[in-house]
């Protein structure tokens, strides 16, 4: 049976501000999804939405994994049914080192009906894995030790995201601007990494401003979102025109969208004033 | 008799855990409820000691009665009357655990204490109610002068040595508590380290009370001499009832020049009982003494370890952890006084509070005058973990030199939303993801700890977190 991550009609408020306005998505396992559209239409809201962040809420519309409904999980519920996302922005856990946090993790997701309290992960089948795979991602031996994204760059940030990625090897991931903030040499190694680790192995969700992560991942759809709706689904050849010629063809295109994407911007413009 | 018996009522945080069985013993003798001339003289008959030590308790009893309960800290709702002050449980110190009556032998079992022995301590001292019962130490040490006996003892077998350091450090009239165990008190370490001799391991004494209504008042002195160095560990825990009791020790450290002593506590007294604990060393010439205070169980704990830098170059550090949940009000913190120039001093604060527990930094940093160029810095950061919960912190600075450097930062902080929720997106459970975060806040001070006693921490806070996220 393959694996499907379906999303109907879904409404998304943050407080009483509607975001995500009747997202349509289906995503089989193995499927690469594009996700692309300006700043501000909702992209990052989605994923998070997916992930299940308290602060977004679903007003109407679903998401099912295989049919059963994910937004009666909570979000450990959901990763450790195979859901996960790499964060844009991922949270600081001072005096928490990344091995322990990643072998808390990997149990729990390799192990979904563990209850809390019982065994981890062997110390040492867990640590042979985590340095093969952090030898594969050319990390240091010495970020095991550091704690989670405390004082990380931000490169570094987005390489402990992919680290997770290979460690949980989830069935569905958001990839949520994963190759931003990177120099070139590391937007090459991290879609490398992304290809090696998800590429046709996992159902891929990959919002990017950049081409490299798509040119190694290739995506059989690439939607278009704006004002919170996916105006556009195409094929690889949409990603292209996209990152060539940008938004104005989209703009121009959804006029009603537009209005609420600019709307959206506006607001928070008024906000960071305020 | 029998190790097993169910030691109900559970405390309300779910301290189902391996430190709250109850030991059915009979003990060799038991004092009368209460305190009073009659109780200290049969504690001093008993112990068959020299005038001066009588004459010693007597005086402190006086200033107990005439001293009035602080006026800082917590609320202490104490009937002294209510109180066993004095409880043998043997005969005698067992020098193998199998000297040891059959259930105190099981107690200290069950708590890992013959184990730990085996693995990675230089001595024990066991100490149940109120006298020591079990001690040990390495038989090279001791060649080399190492003295690691119970004070009970060392009063008969050190008595020059002992007097000329018992209640200089910490008299009777520094406050009730102390005054209160300088009249009843009873077992406790007495340490002397030669000059030059370094201990590569841990000294370890672990207090158990285990009657109802019982009083443990332990007294320890120790003595790192010139270039000396010792690491003591203690360890104190005990069932829940339902009545309360009290734990009020008195400890005593002298380093001298350039010798180095580190002191770890980590008190998980069950929910019920009162912790007032004066702790005072004085550290002179070049010296390091350093505290290190975990206090994770009790009702009220009240404890603020001191260090003294009598003359140039000491060194004095204090590290406090304190966790407090539902009924408990950790009012920890430190002293650090200068005395003489160049002396630098550091406190490190971390404090938890949870289920509407209470926390407080109470400090005091003092810079006599003519100790310049000292230098002091404060930390203290506080973890609230849900709005019923407090934290507070009270710093006392008495500075009476211009040139020194003082720092002082403080900080109290949540468990943010999106650092919960990015643990949870990882597949933790809302427990795990807390625990993580508590023990994250306090790895700075547990990783200084010998990975023992790092891993006992942790899976104490463990406990303190379990069964009662909301
Ligand atoms: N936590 C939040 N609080 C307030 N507004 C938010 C929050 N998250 C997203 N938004 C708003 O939702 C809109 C879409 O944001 P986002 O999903 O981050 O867009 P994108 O990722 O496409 O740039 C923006 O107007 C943004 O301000
Ligand atoms: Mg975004």
């Amino acid at each position: 049976m393959t694996h499907v991550l379906k999303i109907e009609d879904l409404h998304v408020s943050v407080g009483d501000k509607p975001i995500l306005r009747g997202v349509n998505l289906t995503i089989n396992h193995g499927e690469t999804h594009a996700l692309m559209g300006p700043n501000g239409s909702g992209k990052s809201t989605l994923g998070l939405a997916i992930m299940g962040h308290p602060g977004y809420e679903v007003t109407s519309g679903s998401i099912t994994l295989d049919g059963k409904d994910v937004l009666e999980m909570g979000p450990d519920e959901r990763a450790r049914a195979g859901i996960f996302m790499a964060f844009q922005r991922p949270m600081a856990i001072p005096g928490v080192k990344m091995a322990d946090f990643l072998r808390h993790a990997t149990t729990n997701v390799r192990r979904p009906d563990r209850k809390e309290g019982e065994e981890l992960i062997p110390m040492r089948e867990f640590r042979k894995e985590l340095r093969e795979k952090m030898e594969h991602l050319r990390m240091d031996s010495e970020f095991a030790r550091r704690y989670v994204n405390d004082g990380f760059s931000g490169g570094e940030m987005k390489r402990a995201e992919i680290l997770q990625l290979a460690m949980l090897q989830p069935k569905f991931a958001v990839l949520d601007e994963t190759d931003s903030g990177l120099d070139a040499d590391a937007v090459r190694l991290a879609s490398e990494s992304i290809a090696d680790i998800g590429h046709q192995k996992m159902g891929l969700l990959i919002i990017t401003h950049h081409d490299k992560l798509l040119e190694h991942n290739p995506p059989e759809f690439t939607h278009v979102m704006l004002g919170g709706r996916l105006v556009e689904t195409g094929g690889k050849e949409l990603a292209v025109e996209l990152h060539q010629h940008g938004y104005d063809r989209i703009r121009k295109a959804y006029p009603d969208a537009e209005a609420l994407n600019q709307k959206l911007l506006a607001e928070d413009a008024e906000e960071a004033l305020a | 008799m029998s190790t097993d018996a169910p030691a109900e009522p559970k405390s309300e945080i779910g301290e189902i855990n391996k430190y709250n069985f109850r030991t059915e013993t009979t003990g060799v003798f038991k004092a009368k409820k209460g305190i009073n001339r009659e109780i200290v003289n049969q504690i001093s008959d008993i112990k068959g000691e020299p005038d001066w030590m009588r004459e010693f308790r007597l005086r402190s009893l006086e200033i107990f009665e005439s001293k009035p309960m602080p006026k800082w800290g917590g609320a202490i709702d104490i009937d002294f009357q209510d109180i066993y002050y004095y409880l043998k449980p043997t005969d005698h110190q067992g020098k193998t655990w199998d000297d040891v009556p059959q259930e105190i032998k099981d107690t200290f079992d069950k708590l890992g204490i013959p184990e730990a022995e085996k693995k990675f301590l230089a001595g024990v001292k066991a100490q149940f109610e109120s006298e020591v019962v079990y001690g040990s130490l390495e038989e090279d040490l001791a060649k080399k002068g190492v003295i690691f006996t119970d004070t009970d003892t060392a009063v008969r077998e050190h008595p020059e040595l002992l007097r000329e350091y018992f209640g200089k450090i910490i008299p009777p009239e520094d406050n009730k508590f102390a005054a209160l165990n300088s009249a009843v008190w009873s077992g406790g370490s007495f340490i002397y380290i030669p000059k030059g001799v370094s201990i590569d391991f841990p000294l370890q004494a672990y207090f158990r009370i285990n009657a109802e209504s019982m009083g443990q008042f332990e007294r320890t002195l120790i003595l790192v001499d010139e270039g000396a160095n010792v690491h003591y560990v203690e360890g104190c825990t005990a069932p829940m009832y339902s009545t309360e009791s009290l734990h009020s020790a008195v400890v005593e450290v002298v380093v001298k020049r350039n010798a180095r002593c580190r002191y770890t506590t980590i008190q998980n007294w069950a929910n019920n009982i009162y912790n007032l604990v004066t702790k005072r060393a004085y550290a002179y010439g070049d010296a390091t003494m350093e505290w290190v205070d975990g206090n994770l169980g009790s009702k009220l704990t009240m404890k603020y370890p001191a260090v003294h830098m009598k003359e140039p170059g000491a060194r004095g550090e204090i590290l406090s952890i304190a966790f407090s949940s539902a009924g408990q009000h950790q009012d920890a913190g430190a002293k650090l006084v200068h005395e003489a120039p160049n002396t630098t001093g550091q406190i490190i604060s971390k404090s938890i509070s949870k289920n509407g527990g209470r926390s407080s930094y109470r400090g005091l940093v003092a810079v006599h005058p003519g100790a310049h160029n000292s230098k002091n810095n404060v930390v203290c950061d506080a973890l609230i973990l849900d709005p019923e919960s407090r934290s507070d912190t009270y710093p006392y600075i008495e500075i009476s030199e211009q040139d020194v450097q003082i720092g002082h930062e403080a900080s109290v902080s949540r468990i943010g939303e999106e650092q919960m929720f990015y643990l949870l997106s990882r597949g933790l459970s809302e427990q795990e993801a807390s625990t993580m975060i508590v023990n994250g806040f306090i790895e700075p001070l547990v990783k200084e700890l010998p990975m023992e006693y790092a891993i006992e921490m942790n899976r104490l806070i463990q406990l303190q977190m379990e069964g009662s996220v909301g």
